[in-house]
């Protein structure tokens, strides 16, 4: 009797895990295919090349794809030096103990956890009113920059201290400056988990609506300044389909775009992730 | 041994500047917050009569029960489901199997939230439309809710699983228990201050998520009395209003995300003692 309610447990257990995962996929799939399916019809070469005509309905997201680049420019070409130098110092040349890099962590730790619309709020107060950078492409990648400094800094961080010690005691005992080491051996040797952040960084920026919307602003024509307002692909998507009637078509042929240029980053950042825990593995 | 000093005096000034950006982040949203802070008492944001901010009305207490009832909703599907999901990884699903749905979760979490504000507003929104009119409500926005902060939950409870050092389920099997029977004795309770820390933090991004919700749940500043009722959370309002806000009304706004900040880091600040907790 025991045997058979044990093994009955045991059963409906599994199968509502099995349930479970099932459940997930099956919407996985459906949200995939239905962006599939609306958006497939409406793409084509023009649509990449074209500027929108009639608030987006006509035309292509050519100068949005040219404002979103620029702004992913801006944020990266800001955060990646200070991210890294953030990241060399806490894992290279200061103690896991000293006050200062305990500081610098738990900032940004808490930094990575403030919510994407109030990083708009604060670009909005910070970069494009108080600096006078006003709606524009400039105040928006900056305001980006902040926003990936925690992933950044995080994912360098831990790819320098996977590094073996007997680099860092090779080099000394060979009397190379730690400059030296640290650009000839150190980095080379974390550039995939560098690289593997930064794709992760990437992508959190593309998906990026909210810190967007008050710092890059709306306007939809062809940037020519980094100090002209730019539409991001993603707020291309929400105006679409918020406040344009019979926006859906061009909508999900841009959100099929975004959702297919993501998953490619993310599969390629998962790889270069996965064959480093290999090669782990294998020393 | 100069370049050394050199080198390590930049990156001194590159982390100073990364550690500041909290501060000024903290200085800017109270620097505009104060013209409301320090005229109105903060009563105003609890007894006023609802959220008319032209006629000087802030009562936030409507959209803070939106963001807390999407949230809570949110987290009541995605825990149940994402620990599951981890469990399939980890105990249930044949190897390859396993990693490929991983992959997936991995994938999807990925997924932008402007995406799934899309998505909901395309397909769920008129489906729950036609059982229960209007169909933008609590009940789209904790749907579009749960899908973004699944992954995460899934994601955390798998690595807390994972570390669970092999030896123990040694024990188990030699002690001949059945597999629900490692799972709830020894499995989840050896993971537990990771699985929590991971939903705290999924409750943190819930709380701040702005696009998927302000696209699917109706935005009406209100108390909802059915999960069928269009609400506005805050993060949403910050989103809807500050295009024209002015004065009183956009410090209002920076207020909102203050406090949207405040219940943000509370939580945050949670998980990360929880961590630690796991660590002594």
């Amino acid at each position: 009797m025991f045997e058979m309610m044990q093994r009955i447990r045991e059963l409906s257990v599994q199968s509502l895990v099995y349930l479970a995962a099932l459940l997930v996929s099956a919407i996985f799939i459906w949200i995939l295919s239905d962006l599939v399916r609306g958006g497939i019809a409406h793409l084509s070469w023009e649509f990449l090349t074209e500027s929108p005509r009639d608030a987006g309905r006509a035309g292509g997201i050519a100068s949005i794809l040219v404002s979103t680049i620029l702004i992913l420019l801006v944020a990266l070409v800001t955060a990646i030096p200070l991210a890294w130098a953030t990241a060399v110092l806490l894992a290279e040349f200061i103690p896991i103990t000293s006050l200062f890099g305990k500081v610098v962590r738990f900032s940004l730790y808490v930094l990575a956890g403030v919510p994407s619309i109030v990083f708009g709020l604060f670009g909005n107060a910070f970069f494009s009113i108080y600096l006078g950078l006003g709606f524009s492409i400039l105040s928006g990648g900056l305001t980006l920059a902040c926003m990936l400094l925690p992933i950044l800094t995080a994912t360098a961080e831990a790819g320098l201290r996977a590094v073996p010690d007997n680099y860092r005691l090779s080099s000394a005992a060979l009397g190379m400056t730690r400059t030296a080491a640290l650009i000839h051996l150190i980095v080379p040797a974390a550039a995939p988990a560098l690289v593997a952040g930064l794709l992760i960084g990437i992508g959190r920026a593309l998906a990026e609506t909210a810190a967007l919307l008050f710092t890059s602003g709306y306007v939809d024509r062809m940037p020519g300044s980094l100090l002209d307002s730019g539409r991001a692909l993603a707020l291309h998507i929400f105006d679409l389909s918020m406040n344009v009637p019979g926006g859906d078509a061009p909508a999900f042929a841009a959100a099929l775009i975004l959702v297919s240029l993501l998953l490619c980053i993310n599969i390629l950042a998962m790889k270069l992730a996965y064959d480093l825990q290999r090669r782990k593995m294998m020393i | 041994m100069q370049t050394d000093r050199l080198l390590v005096g930049f990156l001194r000034v590159g982390a100073m500047v990364s550690a500041l950006v909290m501060l000024l982040i903290l200085l800017f949203l109270l620097l505009e917050s104060w013209p409301v802070l320090s005229q109105l008492s903060l009563l105003r944001f609890v007894v006023d009569t609802s959220w008319h901010p032209l006629e000087g009305a802030y009562n936030l207490m409507p959209m803070l029960s939106g963001t807390l009832l999407a949230s809570l909703g949110a987290l009541l599907l995605a825990i149940p489901l994402g620990i599951a999901s981890a469990l399939f990884i980890v105990f249930f699903a044949p190897s390859y199997v396993a990693s490929l749905y991983r992959r997936f979760i991995e994938l999807f979490a990925g997924i932008p939230s402007v995406v799934f504000g899309f998505w909901g507003l395309t397909t769920l929104v008129p489906l729950i439309g036609e059982w229960q009119p209007p169909g933008a409500s609590l009940l789209a926005g904790v749907t579009v809710l749960t899908l973004m902060v699944l992954p995460m939950v899934a994601l955390t409870a798998y690595t807390a699983l994972a570390a669970v050092p092999e030896e123990l389920f040694r024990n188990a099997a030699a002690l001949g228990l059945s597999r629900w029977g490692m799972v709830r004795g020894v499995a989840l309770p050896a993971a537990r201050t990771g699985i929590i820390a991971g939903i705290i933090l999924a409750a943190a991004r819930a709380l701040g998520e702005t696009m998927a919700v302000l696209m699917v749940a109706g935005n009406v500043v209100q108390y909802p009395e059915s999960v069928f009722d269009p609400i506005r959370t805050l993060a949403a309002n910050i989103a809807l209003e500050m295009a024209y806000a002015m004065g009183d009304h956009r410090a209002a706004l920076f207020v909102s995300g203050l406090l949207l900040m405040a219940l943000v880091m509370v939580l945050s600040g949670m998980a990360g003692l929880v961590e630690k907790q796991s660590h002594v």
